[in-house]
């Protein structure tokens, strides 16, 4: 118990970088997503053929085979451009290839949800909007956005409940997230079991008060349907 | 022929950032050959066994029966609320550090990591499993359940007959999701020293010193098991749910 | 005499260079050379080691703490200049990198259970359980000269250890200084102990520990290599050696 007790920081320090990795994946997730709906839906051949390529690859590997492949390959590849260009290579740490690596996979799942939601939004509206006169900026911004984003919530939830549990898969490549810093000092102690479990409980505490958050803000945006 | 290796080989060697390797790939075949054998042989145990257990909890949960319901609900909320990763890890080291487990008759099985993993990925893909077959079974129309009823079966011949079925169709893309979900999570697997496909990837990475030839085939392999999973559940919806195709 | 004129003059080359920094990759997870305080500091004779070269050299060293996995990876993709983390020089390896001269060299062991009456032969260990470290000297012996044995292979030297004492796995082999005082000597290594000889085929073993630099890179293995021998001749090297092991572990 006591060890517990002194391990405290150190936890909280793991806690700390599970949830900022998590919150920094689902930003770039949200961008990259919004981005391939974007071109799914209204681009040309080229963009939507970029844009399923992106789908299909991404949710044909496994999480922690695109991390490794990140932070590796990736390493790798970005000395060969740079030293083709004639540039000092940028060094991919450990934290940014989990933050990117997560936030690429769910991009890809976000993908969908954006756009699933754009689809639910009923033509007719659209079309009263062009006959109102109303510009495209008006449209996108009275119309468009606030009913996507009621639409949209739910798999968002789903997408951000589904990525705070893949971070845990960065302790894999050795960032001292939670999961990786239980282990190290349950190892340490003789007692993976008791630090495992604290670990488990601070998911399921994330899990449970981001649905509760998320279930809050759903009937918020539903307000008056 | 020998002379692309030889290349290519020196290529890699040297660290190129663009070398990639093909023949050191092909080469450990038969290493390849086994990863894929366990992947697939963990996912589709994983998977049935997780059904077999899913099932009747799927049931509890549907009749909310006084006892079992809220235990069915604890463990599909842990075991869904969780990382797998951490399950696995606490069923691997965690177990491993009491007395009393290593003691008992469970310990030559969970002394081996495959053991481990199948262990942790069924209860894991039961409790996902669970709210599936629960969510399809609740969305029987009430139709159908009277009909049984008016026709005299038994609840339990009615389940088999009509209600399992049903469920199991409107589950169809639901399980086929689960199951590249179970696919991918497999990869796990490799951190506690199972020689899978990405296992076998590290330790070519790490045996020959280089980086995109393990872990750029791990990657091509899991794609192509998905796109078999995909092709195969888009296969059965065509055949069970054409009802629901134009 | 000539060594240590030799290191005078590399020294004196390096000195008006200014105390660059250099980057030294090591590993944190094999004690007792390379080891994680509960605080996060790294400690162990491989860092004592790269602390010492550095102040030899004159230059300011940031210690890196990278995966086995990925530290010649990292090397060539210039995360470290050097990898000071008890790295044997083997054939295999010569092809990627270059290795200074050796800073010591010891032999493989294989431990058990205390009592055990294996043969350490591929007969006497067929069908059983070897756990070592993916990626190691010891992964290649075994799977060269022990193929009847059942391999397991670790990202760590440290959790064999703990799969040894759970039960796991039958028997490990590694360094034998390692296993000796990074785990007999511990409280966990109680009712544990080395069975059959010293095991050192240079083929699978190399010819002891170097510090591992990039090809391209033959001032620094140079510079390195008679930095060795300059705390080696100083009394640097057995100072800290003494703090460790009750023997000289340089070898021959």
């Amino acid at each position: 118990m006591n060890s517990l007790v002194g391990a405290a920081p150190l936890l909280l320090q793991g806690l700390w970088v599970t949830l900022s990795v998590a919150v920094l994946a689902l930003l770039l997730a949200t961008a990259l997503g919004a981005l391939s709906a974007a071109a799914k839906l209204g681009g040309g051949p080229v963009a939507r053929g970029a844009a399923a390529a992106y789908s299909t690859i991404v949710r044909g590997i496994p999480d922690l085979v695109t991390m490794l492949i990140v932070y590796f390959a990736g390493q790798r590849l970005i000395n060969g451009v740079a030293e083709s260009v004639g540039l000092e290579g940028v060094e991919v740490s450990l934290y940014g290839a989990g933050v990117l690596s997560i936030g690429f996979i769910y991009g890809a799942y976000m993908t969908e949800t954006f756009r699933g939601a754009y689809l639910a939004i009923p033509r007719g509206q659209l079309e009263a909007a062009t006959a109102l006169g109303l510009s495209r900026r008006r449209t996108l911004t009275r119309i468009i956005i606030p009913q996507l984003m009621r639409f949209a919530l739910p798999g968002y939830a789903n997408v951000w409940q589904v990525l705070v549990k893949s971070t845990a898969v960065v302790s894999v490549i050795g960032l001292a997230d939670l999961v990786g810093l239980a282990l190290k000092i349950g190892r340490r102690e003789r007692d993976p079991f008791t630090y495992l479990i604290v670990v488990l409980v601070a998911y399921l505490l994330i899990t449970s008060v981001s649905g509760w958050l998320f279930q809050r803000a759903e009937r918020r945006l539903a307000r008056g349907t | 022929m020998e002379a692309f290796c030889a290349a290519a080989a020196a290529a890699s060697q040297a660290g190129a950032p663009w070398a990639f390797n093909p023949c050191l790939v092909i080469d450990e075949g038969p290493r390849w050959a086994t990863g894929v054998g366990i992947t697939v042989a963990l996912t589709a145990l994983a998977l049935v066994l997780g059904f077999m257990v899913a099932l009747p909890l799927a049931f509890i949960r549907t009749q909310r029966h006084r006892v079992f319901d809220p235990l069915v609900r604890g463990y599909v909320y842990v075991f869904r609320g969780s990382p797998l990763l951490v399950q696995l890890f606490l069923i691997y080291y965690g177990l491993a550090q009491f007395g009393f487990v290593r003691d008992s008759f469970l310990w030559p099985f969970l002394r081996d990591a495959w053991w481990c993993a199948l262990l942790a990925f069924t209860l894991n893909s039961a409790a996902y499993q669970t709210e599936i077959l629960r969510g399809a079974l609740e969305a029987t129309p009430k139709g159908d359940r009277e009909a049984a009823v008016a026709l005299g079966m038994s609840p339990w011949l009615a389940a088999r007959r009509i209600l399992i079925p049903a469920a199991l169709r409107r589950a169809l893309p639901q399980m086929g999701n689960e199951a590249v979900f179970m696919l991918h999570g497999t990869a796990i697997a490799s951190v506690i020293t199972i020689q899978d496909i990405l296992g076998v990837g590290r330790m070519i990475n790490g045996r020959y010193y280089v980086v995109y030839e393990g872990l750029l085939s791990a990657a091509a392999l899991y794609m192509a098991l998905t796109g078999l999973v995909v092709l195969a559940v888009r296969a059965l919806e065509k055949r069970y749910l054409r009802h629901l195709y134009r | 005499m000539k060594r240590i004129a030799l290191a005078a003059a590399l020294a004196a080359f390096a000195l008006p260079a200014a105390a660059q920094d250099l980057k030294i990759c090591v590993e944190g997870a094999y004690p007792p050379f390379s080891q994680v305080t509960n605080a996060g500091a790294l400690e162990g004779f491989d860092i004592d080691i790269a602390n010492a070269l550095c102040a030899e050299m004159g230059k300011t060293c940031e210690m890196v703490q990278t995966e086995w996995d990925a530290i010649i990876p990292a090397l060539e993709g210039g995360k470290c200049d050097a990898i000071v983390a008890s790295m044997s020089i083997t054939p295999e390896r010569m092809q990627r990198i270059d290795f200074s001269a050796k800073y010591y060299q010891t032999p493989a062991k294989f431990a058990a259970a205390e009592g055990v009456d294996w043969k350490d032969d591929d007969a006497g260990m067929a069908g059983k359980t070897v756990c070592v470290q993916r990626g190691s000297i010891h992964q290649g012996y075994m799977e060269g000269v022990f193929p009847s044995a059942s391999l397991v292979l670790y990202p760590t030297q440290d959790e064999t250890y703990l799969d040894l004492t759970s039960g796991r796995c039958d028997a490990i082999m590694a360094d034998s200084i390692a296993i000796q005082d990074g785990f007999l000597n511990t409280p966990d290594g109680k009712g544990y102990a080395f069975f059959g000889g010293d095991h050192a085929v240079p083929q699978y073993h190399g010819n002891g520990a170097g510090i591992g630099v990039r090809k391209s890179d033959p001032e620094l293995r140079d510079a390195l290599s008679a930095a060795i021998a300059a705390i080696r001749a100083s009394g640097a090297y057995s100072t800290i050696n003494d703090k460790y092991f009750p023997f000289d572990i340089y070898g021959d």
